[in-house]
């Protein structure tokens, strides 16, 4: 359990899955995840598990919806372009009730773009990305160590709340090589109490449906309340972020994922110049970290997004802290992964414009 | 005799099916029904509802149902099949379900030899959404998205699913079948049987294409749609068993 091992981020990803009771995967070829379904094709065997590799990231979202309906722990994994596809099935996933657990190894974009990290699936992964009204449970890992332990995270809300769970991570992170602990013990599945809404064998029970439809007049607005009700807790009860040095800072760095990383390298020079500068980390993008940001909204002059896509993040920073204080914007889109030394020069511009128009800037 | 056909399988949930007068949908359920009671296999079979007029088809069998998106019922028994080995998949799906939006997955899925069985409900139409043309909608038919009947030059040709498959090695078990008169009816039920017998015994993919009627949509009574059956589809859909494992050497 509390072994030291050295692996990449995807591998860390398949083995933190298989080791959190994932038996069932279904993935296609894409870059830069690919070491996930590599991963997984000899590894599910190994544990009496089932690989798939599907024709389409369309077939295999929909393998994975069958597979996680008769209650065990399923997973797919793919980068940008195939997320997309995907969409369709996650949104009967959700409409369903079904907790299934897919990974985006996110890519430049937009159409087929590049294939080095970036994040500008964030919308795409916050706000729905499939049709209908739902939400995903959405964790940005920044570090080796977490894309191995976050799987078991995300099955476990996922089948506590019946909702999609999610890990949005990048191509850096996948690709990086990295010392981990797996901090928990292996799941055997077998010892896990079988849902009450699996499909399987009806000997001695009622027949069970699983589907997302309802044409009789206003019972899908009833389903869909009910689901918003989790939804509520899951906001209420699963947020998760890191604060680091935020306590006496004057302006607070927001980041996800491996934008994080960069910002880190950027607090330490700050602080090493006497500048007082904190960073604020998501880790479940959704739920956000509303109150925690609106609460150092009222101690912080301004805060700094630094994030590796448009302006995406930086959208929730500012609903969260409600004009409270300023928040300035540093967007690398497209595959840049910004440098500490461009990240510091950004801190000391947002707190010379101080309580003035945000600035807002790529490069 | 009489008797026997009346009496609701048990495979069947004791509801009012809502398929218009002259529905092969519903003749197909009672077949599936039926064969499944007699391989005594109900309590172990988990069924896949398709998009289309058989999205009910979750609520009429009583056996574990699931209902996914259009056109990926052979995927998500996919999921099914590799989670639950033991248990009985079908995957129950129409031509624009099957032969259109579907195509990729029904290919692999026959590709793979995935140990599930498909049944094919072959009505040369998109029932549910109002009788637009299907993949499978006859030269010179009518349908609402071509009016003046399907132009090879605009539209292109029908296609034809049970010799496309055969191609492929995975594939078992294909027959094609209709239900458009009782002695037909009666075969599709052996083949049907068939199918799931294979199953049973791990043989890999099996698929029963049954040529069905859909009056409501070719605006006629029913017995013209099944004279339809007759005269038109059966020339471009001949009746009959194109893969059958027994008969393929080397296997
Ligand atoms: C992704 C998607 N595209 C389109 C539809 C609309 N749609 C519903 S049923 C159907 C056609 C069904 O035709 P077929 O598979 O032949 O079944 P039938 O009703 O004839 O039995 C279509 C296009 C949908 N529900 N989802
Ligand atoms: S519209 Fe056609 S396929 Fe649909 S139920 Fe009516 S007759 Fe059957
Ligand atoms: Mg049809």
């Amino acid at each position: 359990m509390s072994e030291k091992l050295l692996m990449k981020g995807n591998d860390a990803l398949a083995e933190g899955a298989v080791r959190a009771g994932c038996r069932f995967f279904a993935g296609y070829p894409i870059t830069p995840q690919n070491e996930v379904p590599e991963y997984m094709s000899w590894r599910q065997p190994q544990v009496g598990g089932a690989f798939v590799q599907a024709e389409s990231e369309v077939a295999a979202i929909n393998m994975l919806y069958g597979a996680a309906a008769t209650g065990t722990r399923s997973m797919t994994s793919s980068s940008s372009p195939g997320i997309s596809l995907k969409q369709e099935g996650i949104s009967y996933a959700a409409g369903a009730d079904l907790p299934i657990f897919f990974v985006n190894v996110a890519r430049g974009g937009p159409g087929l773009g590049n294939i080095s990290g970036a994040q500008g699936d964030y919308f795409q992964s916050v706000r729905g990305g499939g049709h209908g009204d739902y939400r995903t449970f959405v964790m940005a890992p920044y570090s080796v160590e977490e894309m191995g332990n976050f799987p078991l995270h995300c099955f476990e809300v996922a089948e506590k709340y019946r909702v999609p769970a999610m890990i949005l991570t990048d191509g850096v992170l996948g690709q990086m090589m990295e010392p981990l602990e797996f901090k928990f013990p292996e799941v055997d599945p077998k010892t896990l109490k079988e849902p009450d809404w699996a499909l399987g064998e009806c000997k001695g029970r009622k027949n069970r449906l699983v589907g997302s439809y309802d044409l009789v007049e206003g019972k899908l607005e009833h389903v869909t309340l009910a689901r918003a009700k989790r939804y509520a807790q899951i906001e209420a009860e699963e947020v998760l972020f890191e604060d680091r040095l935020c306590a006496d800072a004057d302006i607070v760095l927001v980041a996800y994922g491996i934008a994080a990383r960069a910002c880190s390298a950027a607090v330490k020079m700050a602080r090493a110049e006497g500048i007082k500068v904190g960073l604020f980390r998501p880790i479940t993008l959704w739920p956000f970290p509303k109150r925690q940001l609106r609460e150092l909204a009222d101690r912080v002059q301004a805060f700094l997004v630094v994030e590796m896509s448009l302006g995406q993040l930086v959208d929730d920073v500012r609903l969260a802290v409600e004009f409270e204080a300023p928040v300035h914007l540093h967007a690398r889109p497209s595959g840049v992964t910004p440098s500490g030394e461009e990240i510091l020069k950004k801190i000391k511009e947002a707190l010379k414009a101080g309580k003035g128009e945000p600035v807002c800037s790529s490069r | 005799m009489l008797q026997q056909m009346n009496k609701r399988p048990e495979s069947l949930v004791d509801v009012q099916m809502h398929y218009c007068p002259g529905c092969g949908h519903g003749v197909a359920h009672r077949l599936v029904a039926e064969v499944m009671d007699e391989l005594g296999i109900r309590e172990r079979t988990i069924g896949v509802a398709p998009v289309g007029c058989a999205v009910f088809a979750d609520h009429y069998f009583n056996c574990d149902m699931i209902q996914g998106p259009h056109g990926r019922g052979p995927a998500i028994a996919t999921g099914i099949k590799r989670s639950k080995p033991g248990c009985i998949v079908f995957s129950y799906q129409g031509d624009g379900d099957l032969a259109s939006i579907g195509m990729a997955e029904t290919v692999h899925v026959a590709g793979r030899s995935e140990n599930i069985t498909i049944v094919f409900i072959n009505n040369a139409i998109y029932g549910m959404t109002g009788g637009q043309m299907a993949p499978t909608t006859l030269l010179g038919q009518k349908a609402t998205t071509c009016p003046a009947g399907r132009d090879p030059k605009v539209n292109g040709y029908p296609m034809r699913m049970c010799e496309m498959l055969a191609t492929l090695d995975g594939a078992r078990y294909l027959e094609r079948t209709s239900v458009h008169n009782a002695a037909n009816v009666l075969k599709t039920k052996k083949a049907l049987k068939k199918a799931f017998q294979y199953q049973i015994e791990g043989r890999g993919f099996t698929m029963v294409e049954i040529l069905s009627t859909c009056p409501t949509n070719m605006g006629i009574t029913p017995l013209d749609a099944c004279k339809f059956v007759q005269d038109q589809m059966l020339k471009q859909y001949p009746l009959g068993v194109y893969k059958d494992i027994q008969n393929v050497s080397g296997n």
